[in-house]
Protein backbone atom coordinates (compact mmCIF):
# COMPACT_ATOMS: atom_id res chain seq x y z
CA UNK A 1 0.00 0.00 0.00
CA UNK A 2 1.60 3.24 -1.45
CA UNK A 3 -0.25 6.87 0.39
CA UNK A 4 -3.61 7.34 0.27
CA UNK A 5 -6.28 7.40 -2.26
CA UNK A 6 -8.48 9.35 -0.37
CA UNK A 7 -7.66 11.87 2.40
CA UNK A 8 -10.41 14.41 3.77
CA UNK A 9 -9.69 16.89 6.23
CA UNK A 10 -12.15 18.65 8.68
CA UNK A 11 -15.40 18.03 6.48
CA UNK A 12 -18.14 19.49 7.27
CA UNK A 13 -21.66 18.77 5.55
CA UNK A 14 -25.21 20.49 6.87
CA UNK A 15 -28.51 19.13 5.49
CA UNK A 16 -31.32 20.46 5.64
CA UNK A 17 -30.45 22.77 8.69
CA UNK A 18 -28.93 19.70 10.56
CA UNK A 19 -25.29 19.58 10.78
CA UNK A 20 -24.49 15.88 9.45
CA UNK A 21 -20.17 16.17 9.58
CA UNK A 22 -19.28 18.24 12.28
CA UNK A 23 -15.85 17.93 11.18
CA UNK A 24 -14.50 14.74 10.05
CA UNK A 25 -10.71 14.25 8.67
CA UNK A 26 -9.69 10.32 7.80
CA UNK A 27 -8.23 8.59 4.68
CA UNK A 28 -8.27 5.57 2.83
CA UNK A 29 -4.75 3.66 1.61
CA UNK A 30 -4.13 3.01 -1.70
CA UNK A 31 -4.81 -0.65 -2.63
CA UNK A 32 -7.06 -1.59 0.79
CA UNK A 33 -10.14 -2.38 1.01
CA UNK A 34 -11.41 0.16 3.78
CA UNK A 35 -14.84 -0.94 5.55
CA UNK A 36 -16.61 2.48 6.39
CA UNK A 37 -19.33 1.52 9.31
CA UNK A 38 -21.24 2.99 11.68
CA UNK A 39 -25.43 2.66 12.50
CA UNK A 40 -27.29 3.69 10.36
CA UNK A 41 -27.66 7.69 10.51
CA UNK A 42 -24.01 7.77 11.60
CA UNK A 43 -23.40 9.90 8.22
CA UNK A 44 -22.13 7.08 6.30
CA UNK A 45 -23.73 7.74 3.12
CA UNK A 46 -23.06 11.50 3.47
CA UNK A 47 -18.92 11.23 3.54
CA UNK A 48 -19.29 8.92 0.69
CA UNK A 49 -21.66 11.35 -1.23
CA UNK A 50 -18.77 13.92 -0.33
CA UNK A 51 -16.00 11.25 -1.62
CA UNK A 52 -17.68 10.93 -5.07
CA UNK A 53 -17.94 15.01 -5.44
CA UNK A 54 -21.98 14.81 -5.45
CA UNK A 55 -22.43 16.52 -1.85
CA UNK A 56 -22.19 20.06 -1.40
CA UNK A 57 -19.78 21.18 0.99
CA UNK A 58 -20.57 23.50 4.62
CA UNK A 59 -16.22 23.60 4.93
CA UNK A 60 -13.43 21.40 5.28
CA UNK A 61 -11.48 19.54 2.01
CA UNK A 62 -11.49 16.17 0.41
CA UNK A 63 -8.91 15.17 -2.22
CA UNK A 64 -9.18 11.83 -3.97
CA UNK A 65 -5.99 10.99 -6.27
CA UNK A 66 -4.93 14.35 -4.92
CA UNK A 67 -7.48 15.98 -6.78
CA UNK A 68 -10.59 18.01 -4.89
CA UNK A 69 -13.18 15.39 -5.09
CA UNK A 70 -15.74 15.34 -7.87
CA UNK A 71 -13.10 17.59 -10.11
CA UNK A 72 -13.64 16.52 -13.82
CA UNK A 73 -10.59 14.04 -14.35
CA UNK A 74 -12.04 11.91 -11.87
CA UNK A 75 -14.90 10.91 -13.05
CA UNK A 76 -13.95 8.47 -15.10
CA UNK A 77 -11.48 6.67 -12.30
CA UNK A 78 -13.97 6.66 -9.75
CA UNK A 79 -16.66 3.80 -9.62
CA UNK A 80 -19.64 4.44 -7.40
CA UNK A 81 -22.92 2.37 -6.03
CA UNK A 82 -25.49 4.58 -4.30
CA UNK A 83 -27.11 2.63 -1.40
CA UNK A 84 -30.63 2.94 -3.19
CA UNK A 85 -30.20 0.48 -6.48
CA UNK A 86 -29.88 3.42 -9.21
CA UNK A 87 -30.99 2.03 -12.24
CA UNK A 88 -33.68 1.69 -14.41
CA UNK A 89 -36.51 -0.58 -13.14
CA UNK A 90 -38.10 -0.46 -16.62
CA UNK A 91 -35.35 -1.64 -18.84
CA UNK A 92 -33.39 -5.17 -18.76
CA UNK A 93 -30.58 -5.92 -16.99
CA UNK A 94 -28.94 -5.77 -19.61
CA UNK A 95 -30.49 -2.91 -21.21
CA UNK A 96 -29.33 -0.68 -18.13
CA UNK A 97 -25.88 -1.91 -18.67
CA UNK A 98 -25.58 -1.38 -22.27
CA UNK A 99 -26.70 2.49 -21.20
CA UNK A 100 -24.13 2.72 -18.85
CA UNK A 101 -21.33 0.87 -20.56
CA UNK A 102 -22.01 3.52 -23.72
CA UNK A 103 -22.05 6.55 -21.04
CA UNK A 104 -18.82 4.94 -20.01
CA UNK A 105 -17.32 4.72 -23.90
CA UNK A 106 -17.47 0.70 -22.61
CA UNK A 107 -18.26 -2.56 -24.75
CA UNK A 108 -21.10 -5.10 -24.35
CA UNK A 109 -18.04 -7.42 -23.35
CA UNK A 110 -17.40 -5.04 -20.57
CA UNK A 111 -21.29 -5.84 -19.76
CA UNK A 112 -20.59 -9.10 -20.07
CA UNK A 113 -17.74 -9.27 -17.14
CA UNK A 114 -19.57 -7.63 -14.72
CA UNK A 115 -23.01 -9.21 -15.46
CA UNK A 116 -20.39 -12.27 -14.37
CA UNK A 117 -18.82 -10.22 -11.36
CA UNK A 118 -21.91 -10.32 -9.72
CA UNK A 119 -23.51 -13.85 -11.01
CA UNK A 120 -26.40 -12.33 -12.89
CA UNK A 121 -25.18 -13.80 -16.21
CA UNK A 122 -28.73 -15.71 -16.26
CA UNK A 123 -30.39 -12.65 -15.05
CA UNK A 124 -29.50 -10.06 -18.55
CA UNK A 125 -32.94 -10.22 -19.73
CA UNK A 126 -35.10 -9.27 -16.68
CA UNK A 127 -36.46 -6.33 -16.31
CA UNK A 128 -34.99 -4.83 -13.52
CA UNK A 129 -38.31 -3.75 -11.76
CA UNK A 130 -39.46 -7.45 -11.63
CA UNK A 131 -36.06 -8.56 -9.71
CA UNK A 132 -35.70 -9.41 -5.53
CA UNK A 133 -34.02 -6.09 -3.41
CA UNK A 134 -30.26 -8.09 -3.39
CA UNK A 135 -30.72 -9.08 -7.13
CA UNK A 136 -32.02 -5.19 -8.26
CA UNK A 137 -28.61 -3.76 -5.71
CA UNK A 138 -26.06 -6.27 -7.47
CA UNK A 139 -27.12 -4.65 -11.07
CA UNK A 140 -26.43 -1.43 -9.73
CA UNK A 141 -23.45 -2.76 -8.43
CA UNK A 142 -22.54 -4.10 -12.00
CA UNK A 143 -23.19 -0.34 -12.86
CA UNK A 144 -20.09 0.70 -10.76
CA UNK A 145 -17.78 -1.83 -12.53
CA UNK A 146 -18.35 -1.33 -15.71
CA UNK A 147 -15.28 1.40 -16.03
CA UNK A 148 -12.83 -0.73 -14.16
CA UNK A 149 -12.26 1.92 -12.23
CA UNK A 150 -9.41 3.20 -9.42
CA UNK A 151 -11.69 4.07 -6.74
CA UNK A 152 -14.62 1.93 -5.92
CA UNK A 153 -17.10 3.91 -3.82
CA UNK A 154 -19.84 1.10 -2.71
CA UNK A 155 -22.47 2.35 0.01
CA UNK A 156 -23.91 -1.03 1.85
CA UNK A 157 -23.56 -3.01 -1.50
CA UNK A 158 -24.21 -6.51 0.89
CA UNK A 159 -27.40 -5.41 2.39
CA UNK A 160 -30.25 -7.83 1.75
CA UNK A 161 -27.59 -11.14 0.44
CA UNK A 162 -27.24 -13.98 0.56
CA UNK A 163 -24.22 -15.53 3.02
CA UNK A 164 -22.75 -16.95 -0.10
CA UNK A 165 -23.26 -14.25 -2.33
CA UNK A 166 -21.74 -12.11 0.16
CA UNK A 167 -18.83 -14.12 0.75
CA UNK A 168 -17.96 -13.99 -2.95
CA UNK A 169 -18.84 -10.64 -3.02
CA UNK A 170 -16.16 -9.79 -1.08
CA UNK A 171 -13.37 -12.04 -2.76
CA UNK A 172 -14.28 -10.15 -5.96
CA UNK A 173 -13.25 -6.73 -3.41
CA UNK A 174 -10.38 -8.69 -2.91
CA UNK A 175 -9.29 -9.61 -6.18
CA UNK A 176 -9.88 -6.03 -7.24
CA UNK A 177 -7.95 -4.45 -4.63
CA UNK A 178 -5.09 -7.14 -5.30
CA UNK A 179 -4.92 -5.35 -8.72
CA UNK A 180 -4.04 -2.27 -7.04
CA UNK A 181 -7.75 -0.75 -6.87
CA UNK A 182 -9.41 0.94 -4.23
CA UNK A 183 -12.19 0.13 -2.03
CA UNK A 184 -14.15 2.17 0.03
CA UNK A 185 -16.99 -0.13 1.51
CA UNK A 186 -20.31 1.17 4.00
CA UNK A 187 -21.91 -1.33 5.94
CA UNK A 188 -24.14 -1.11 9.15
CA UNK A 189 -22.89 -5.07 9.77
CA UNK A 190 -20.56 -5.33 12.34
CA UNK A 191 -19.78 -8.57 10.94
CA UNK A 192 -18.30 -7.00 7.80
CA UNK A 193 -15.49 -5.54 9.55
CA UNK A 194 -13.65 -8.77 9.70
CA UNK A 195 -13.73 -8.86 5.82
CA UNK A 196 -11.42 -5.43 5.66
CA UNK A 197 -7.92 -4.15 5.54
CA UNK A 198 -8.84 -1.01 7.25
CA UNK A 199 -11.83 0.21 9.13
CA UNK A 200 -13.40 4.02 9.72
CA UNK A 201 -16.03 3.76 13.06
CA UNK A 202 -18.35 6.36 12.20
CA UNK A 203 -20.90 7.69 14.90
CA UNK A 204 -23.24 10.63 15.25
CA UNK A 205 -21.04 12.21 12.09
CA UNK A 206 -17.56 11.53 14.18
CA UNK A 207 -14.88 9.29 13.57
CA UNK A 208 -14.72 6.77 16.13
CA UNK A 209 -11.53 5.07 14.79
CA UNK A 210 -9.35 4.75 11.92
CA UNK A 211 -7.65 1.49 12.69
CA UNK A 212 -6.77 -2.07 11.17
CA UNK A 213 -9.11 -5.10 12.86
CA UNK A 214 -6.19 -6.11 14.37
CA UNK A 215 -5.20 -3.55 16.17
CA UNK A 216 -8.63 -2.57 16.86
CA UNK A 217 -9.16 -6.03 18.86
CA UNK A 218 -5.72 -5.12 20.25
CA UNK A 219 -6.57 -1.50 21.72
CA UNK A 220 -9.97 -2.85 23.30
CA UNK A 221 -8.70 -6.14 24.58
CA UNK A 222 -12.27 -7.41 22.71
CA UNK A 223 -12.04 -10.48 19.88
CA UNK A 224 -15.41 -9.59 18.41
CA UNK A 225 -14.92 -6.54 16.42
CA UNK A 226 -18.87 -5.79 17.15
CA UNK A 227 -17.68 -5.64 21.41
CA UNK A 228 -15.04 -3.62 20.33
CA UNK A 229 -16.83 -0.93 18.63
CA UNK A 230 -19.22 -0.75 21.95
CA UNK A 231 -16.17 -0.75 24.02
CA UNK A 232 -15.22 2.85 21.84
CA UNK A 233 -18.56 4.51 22.31
CA UNK A 234 -18.71 3.67 25.95
CA UNK A 235 -15.01 4.96 26.56
CA UNK A 236 -15.98 7.84 24.05
CA UNK A 237 -18.68 8.87 26.35
CA UNK B 1 -20.49 17.57 -25.49
CA UNK B 2 -20.53 14.12 -26.69
CA UNK B 3 -22.32 12.53 -29.79
CA UNK B 4 -21.44 9.06 -28.53
CA UNK B 5 -23.61 10.03 -24.78
CA UNK B 6 -26.23 12.05 -26.60
CA UNK B 7 -27.38 9.09 -28.40
CA UNK B 8 -27.03 6.34 -25.36
CA UNK B 9 -29.14 9.31 -23.62
CA UNK B 10 -32.10 9.06 -26.64
CA UNK B 11 -31.81 5.55 -27.38
CA UNK B 12 -32.16 4.44 -23.74
CA UNK B 13 -34.82 7.09 -22.96
CA UNK B 14 -36.55 5.43 -26.03
CA UNK B 15 -36.49 1.89 -24.71
CA UNK B 16 -38.01 2.97 -21.20
CA UNK B 17 -40.63 4.42 -23.84
CA UNK B 18 -40.96 1.44 -25.62
CA UNK B 19 -41.25 -1.25 -22.19
CA UNK B 20 -44.58 1.14 -21.75
CA UNK B 21 -47.02 0.72 -24.62
CA UNK B 22 -50.17 2.22 -22.92
CA UNK B 23 -47.99 5.89 -22.87
CA UNK B 24 -47.31 4.99 -26.48
CA UNK B 25 -50.73 3.99 -27.42
CA UNK B 26 -52.49 7.33 -25.09
CA UNK B 27 -49.42 9.40 -26.77
CA UNK B 28 -51.06 8.69 -30.55
CA UNK B 29 -54.51 7.96 -30.11
CA UNK B 30 -55.66 10.84 -27.99
CA UNK B 31 -54.67 13.60 -30.24
CA UNK B 32 -56.45 11.56 -32.82
CA UNK B 33 -59.48 10.89 -31.05
CA UNK B 34 -59.44 14.75 -29.62
CA UNK B 35 -59.46 15.90 -33.33
CA UNK B 36 -62.42 13.07 -34.16
CA UNK B 37 -64.65 14.75 -31.80
CA UNK B 38 -63.40 18.68 -32.44
CA UNK B 39 -64.41 17.65 -36.22
CA UNK B 40 -67.60 16.24 -34.76
CA UNK B 41 -68.80 18.68 -32.37
CA UNK B 42 -68.23 21.68 -34.94
CA UNK B 43 -69.23 19.63 -38.06
CA UNK B 44 -66.15 19.16 -40.99
CA UNK B 45 -66.94 22.57 -42.80
CA UNK B 46 -67.35 24.71 -39.73
CA UNK B 47 -65.01 27.52 -39.06
CA UNK B 48 -64.42 26.52 -36.20
CA UNK B 49 -62.98 22.86 -36.74
CA UNK B 50 -61.13 24.20 -40.04
CA UNK B 51 -59.62 27.52 -37.59
CA UNK B 52 -58.31 25.49 -34.11
CA UNK B 53 -57.92 21.97 -36.18
CA UNK B 54 -54.31 22.98 -37.34
CA UNK B 55 -53.27 25.01 -34.43
CA UNK B 56 -54.19 22.23 -32.13
CA UNK B 57 -52.85 19.96 -34.11
CA UNK B 58 -49.40 20.98 -34.32
CA UNK B 59 -49.96 22.12 -30.19
CA UNK B 60 -50.50 18.76 -28.98
CA UNK B 61 -46.95 17.24 -29.19
CA UNK B 62 -45.94 20.18 -26.89
CA UNK B 63 -48.66 19.41 -24.17
CA UNK B 64 -47.71 15.49 -24.37
CA UNK B 65 -44.18 15.84 -24.29
CA UNK B 66 -44.02 18.66 -21.79
CA UNK B 67 -45.86 15.76 -19.46
CA UNK B 68 -43.83 13.24 -20.32
CA UNK B 69 -40.44 14.68 -19.78
CA UNK B 70 -41.35 16.16 -16.84
CA UNK B 71 -42.40 12.80 -15.11
CA UNK B 72 -39.55 10.98 -16.88
CA UNK B 73 -36.62 13.22 -15.45
CA UNK B 74 -38.33 13.59 -12.05
CA UNK B 75 -37.91 9.79 -12.24
CA UNK B 76 -34.50 10.59 -12.75
CA UNK B 77 -34.06 12.57 -9.84
CA UNK B 78 -35.51 10.85 -7.42
CA UNK B 79 -34.54 7.41 -8.26
CA UNK B 80 -30.36 8.08 -8.43
CA UNK B 81 -29.89 7.93 -11.38
CA UNK B 82 -29.18 11.63 -12.12
CA UNK B 83 -26.98 11.62 -9.41
CA UNK B 84 -25.07 8.23 -10.96
CA UNK B 85 -24.69 10.10 -14.57
CA UNK B 86 -23.50 12.93 -12.48
CA UNK B 87 -20.77 10.86 -10.99
CA UNK B 88 -19.35 9.89 -14.54
CA UNK B 89 -17.58 11.72 -17.16
CA UNK B 90 -20.21 13.65 -19.55
CA UNK B 91 -21.80 16.80 -20.08
CA UNK B 92 -24.71 18.07 -18.49
CA UNK B 93 -26.01 19.25 -22.20
CA UNK B 94 -25.45 15.39 -23.23
CA UNK B 95 -28.74 14.56 -20.73
CA UNK B 96 -30.45 17.13 -22.01
CA UNK B 97 -30.00 16.99 -25.82
CA UNK B 98 -30.32 12.90 -25.39
CA UNK B 99 -33.98 14.02 -23.88
CA UNK B 100 -34.70 16.03 -26.68
CA UNK B 101 -33.87 14.49 -29.45
CA UNK B 102 -35.72 10.89 -28.46
CA UNK B 103 -38.95 12.94 -27.59
CA UNK B 104 -38.23 15.03 -31.12
CA UNK B 105 -38.66 11.77 -32.79
CA UNK B 106 -41.99 10.29 -30.96
CA UNK B 107 -43.13 14.13 -32.11
CA UNK B 108 -42.16 13.10 -35.30
CA UNK B 109 -44.44 9.89 -35.54
CA UNK B 110 -47.26 11.29 -33.29
CA UNK B 111 -47.42 14.66 -35.22
CA UNK B 112 -47.35 12.77 -38.99
CA UNK B 113 -50.09 10.53 -37.89
CA UNK B 114 -51.89 12.73 -36.67
CA UNK B 115 -52.23 14.78 -39.58
CA UNK B 116 -52.40 12.04 -41.94
CA UNK B 117 -56.03 11.42 -40.19
CA UNK B 118 -57.00 15.07 -39.62
CA UNK B 119 -55.69 16.28 -43.33
CA UNK B 120 -57.02 13.13 -44.85
CA UNK B 121 -60.10 11.75 -43.47
CA UNK B 122 -61.30 14.32 -41.06
CA UNK B 123 -60.93 16.70 -44.06
CA UNK B 124 -59.03 19.80 -42.25
CA UNK B 125 -57.39 22.06 -44.89
CA UNK B 126 -54.71 24.32 -44.33
CA UNK B 127 -53.62 27.16 -46.82
CA UNK B 128 -49.93 26.60 -45.95
CA UNK B 129 -48.04 23.51 -46.88
CA UNK B 130 -48.87 20.93 -44.30
CA UNK B 131 -45.56 19.06 -44.30
CA UNK B 132 -44.42 22.88 -42.29
CA UNK B 133 -47.28 22.05 -39.42
CA UNK B 134 -45.73 19.24 -38.72
CA UNK B 135 -41.94 20.63 -39.07
CA UNK B 136 -43.83 23.12 -36.20
CA UNK B 137 -45.33 20.36 -34.44
CA UNK B 138 -42.30 18.67 -33.90
CA UNK B 139 -40.54 22.30 -32.86
CA UNK B 140 -43.05 22.96 -30.15
CA UNK B 141 -42.25 19.30 -29.02
CA UNK B 142 -38.85 19.57 -28.48
CA UNK B 143 -39.66 22.79 -26.36
CA UNK B 144 -42.31 20.92 -24.64
CA UNK B 145 -39.48 18.68 -23.88
CA UNK B 146 -36.68 21.55 -22.73
CA UNK B 147 -39.50 22.85 -20.88
CA UNK B 148 -40.39 19.88 -18.91
CA UNK B 149 -36.89 19.18 -17.89
CA UNK B 150 -36.60 22.33 -16.63
CA UNK B 151 -39.88 21.92 -14.82
CA UNK B 152 -39.26 18.82 -13.41
CA UNK B 153 -36.67 20.72 -11.21
CA UNK B 154 -39.78 22.34 -9.01
CA UNK B 155 -41.85 18.60 -8.14
CA UNK B 156 -40.89 16.07 -5.76
CA UNK B 157 -43.36 14.13 -6.40
CA UNK B 158 -45.14 12.68 -9.46
CA UNK B 159 -47.98 14.24 -8.27
CA UNK B 160 -46.88 17.77 -8.23
CA UNK B 161 -45.56 17.12 -11.66
CA UNK B 162 -49.07 16.32 -13.13
CA UNK B 163 -50.37 19.77 -11.38
CA UNK B 164 -47.90 21.97 -13.95
CA UNK B 165 -50.63 20.77 -16.77
CA UNK B 166 -53.20 23.05 -15.57
CA UNK B 167 -50.62 25.44 -14.08
CA UNK B 168 -48.48 25.83 -16.37
CA UNK B 169 -49.88 24.13 -19.86
CA UNK B 170 -53.59 25.41 -19.73
CA UNK B 171 -53.09 29.50 -19.03
CA UNK B 172 -51.00 29.67 -22.14
CA UNK B 173 -53.66 27.71 -23.95
CA UNK B 174 -56.30 29.86 -23.04
CA UNK B 175 -53.96 33.07 -23.43
CA UNK B 176 -52.49 32.02 -26.79
CA UNK B 177 -55.10 33.12 -29.13
CA UNK B 178 -56.46 29.89 -29.77
CA UNK B 179 -59.94 30.49 -28.07
CA UNK B 180 -60.02 34.69 -28.16
CA UNK B 181 -58.02 36.65 -30.75
CA UNK B 182 -55.59 38.80 -28.75
CA UNK B 183 -56.59 41.58 -29.86
CA UNK B 184 -60.37 41.27 -28.18
CA UNK B 185 -58.62 40.60 -24.81
CA UNK B 186 -57.80 42.79 -21.65
CA UNK B 187 -54.44 44.77 -22.11
CA UNK B 188 -53.17 43.12 -18.80
CA UNK B 189 -54.13 39.72 -20.42
CA UNK B 190 -52.29 40.75 -23.96
CA UNK B 191 -49.39 41.82 -22.30
CA UNK B 192 -49.39 38.01 -20.03
CA UNK B 193 -50.07 36.68 -23.78
CA UNK B 194 -47.01 38.17 -25.31
CA UNK B 195 -44.78 36.77 -22.37
CA UNK B 196 -45.90 33.21 -23.11
CA UNK B 197 -43.74 30.92 -25.33
CA UNK B 198 -46.94 29.20 -26.74
CA UNK B 199 -48.62 32.31 -27.93
CA UNK B 200 -45.70 32.31 -30.75
CA UNK B 201 -45.92 28.67 -31.55
CA UNK B 202 -49.82 29.10 -32.05
CA UNK B 203 -49.06 31.86 -34.04
CA UNK B 204 -46.93 30.41 -36.02
CA UNK B 205 -49.41 27.66 -36.83
CA UNK B 206 -52.06 30.24 -37.28
CA UNK B 207 -50.43 31.67 -39.73
CA UNK B 208 -49.49 27.97 -41.91
CA UNK B 209 -53.16 27.78 -41.76
CA UNK B 210 -53.78 30.94 -43.39
CA UNK B 211 -50.77 30.38 -45.11
CA UNK B 212 -49.60 33.72 -44.26
CA UNK B 213 -45.80 33.33 -44.14
CA UNK B 214 -44.65 37.03 -43.27
CA UNK B 215 -41.82 38.60 -41.22
CA UNK B 216 -44.01 37.86 -38.36
CA UNK B 217 -44.22 34.44 -38.86
CA UNK B 218 -40.27 34.15 -38.83
CA UNK B 219 -40.26 36.46 -35.51
CA UNK B 220 -42.67 33.08 -34.01
CA UNK B 221 -40.45 30.71 -35.32
CA UNK B 222 -37.67 32.34 -33.49
CA UNK B 223 -39.05 32.69 -30.36
CA UNK B 224 -40.14 29.41 -30.52
CA UNK B 225 -36.19 28.47 -31.20
CA UNK B 226 -35.33 30.90 -28.53
CA UNK B 227 -37.58 29.75 -25.99
CA UNK B 228 -36.17 26.28 -26.43
CA UNK B 229 -32.37 27.44 -25.86
CA UNK B 230 -33.02 29.49 -22.84
CA UNK B 231 -34.83 26.23 -21.70
CA UNK B 232 -32.26 24.09 -21.85
CA UNK B 233 -29.80 26.78 -20.44
CA UNK B 234 -32.31 26.89 -17.74
CA UNK B 235 -32.31 22.84 -17.44
CA UNK B 236 -28.21 22.86 -17.25
CA UNK B 237 -28.66 25.29 -14.18
CA UNK B 238 -31.28 22.77 -12.74
CA UNK B 239 -28.89 19.51 -13.20
CA UNK B 240 -26.57 20.23 -10.14
CA UNK B 241 -23.38 17.76 -9.59
CA UNK B 242 -23.63 18.40 -6.13
CA UNK B 243 -26.43 18.78 -3.89
CA UNK B 244 -27.59 18.76 0.00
Amino acid sequence: MSGSAIRVEDLRVVRGGTTVLPGLSCSVAAGSVTGLLGPSGSGKSTLIRAIVGVQRLAGGTVQVFGQPAGAPPLRARVGYMTQAPSVYGDLTVRENLEFFARVLARSSKDSERVLADVALTDFGGRIVGSLSGGERARVSLATALLAEPDLLVLDEPTVGLDPVLRRDLWDLFHRFAATGKTLLVSSHVMDEANRCNALLLLRDGRLLAQARPDELRAETGEQDLETAFLRLVEGNR
Amino acid sequence: MSGRVTAAVARRVLQQLRRDPRTIALIIFVPCVLEVLLQQLFGRNSHVFQEIGTPLLGLFPFITMFLVTSITMLRERTSGTLERLMTMPLNKIDILAGYGIAFGIVAIVQAALVSLLAFGLLGLDSAGPRWLVVVLAVANAILGTTLGLFGSAFAQTEFQAVQFMPAVVFPQILLCGLLVPREQMATWLRVISYALPLTYAYDALAKVAADDLDARFALDVAVVVGCTVLAIALGAVTLRRRTE
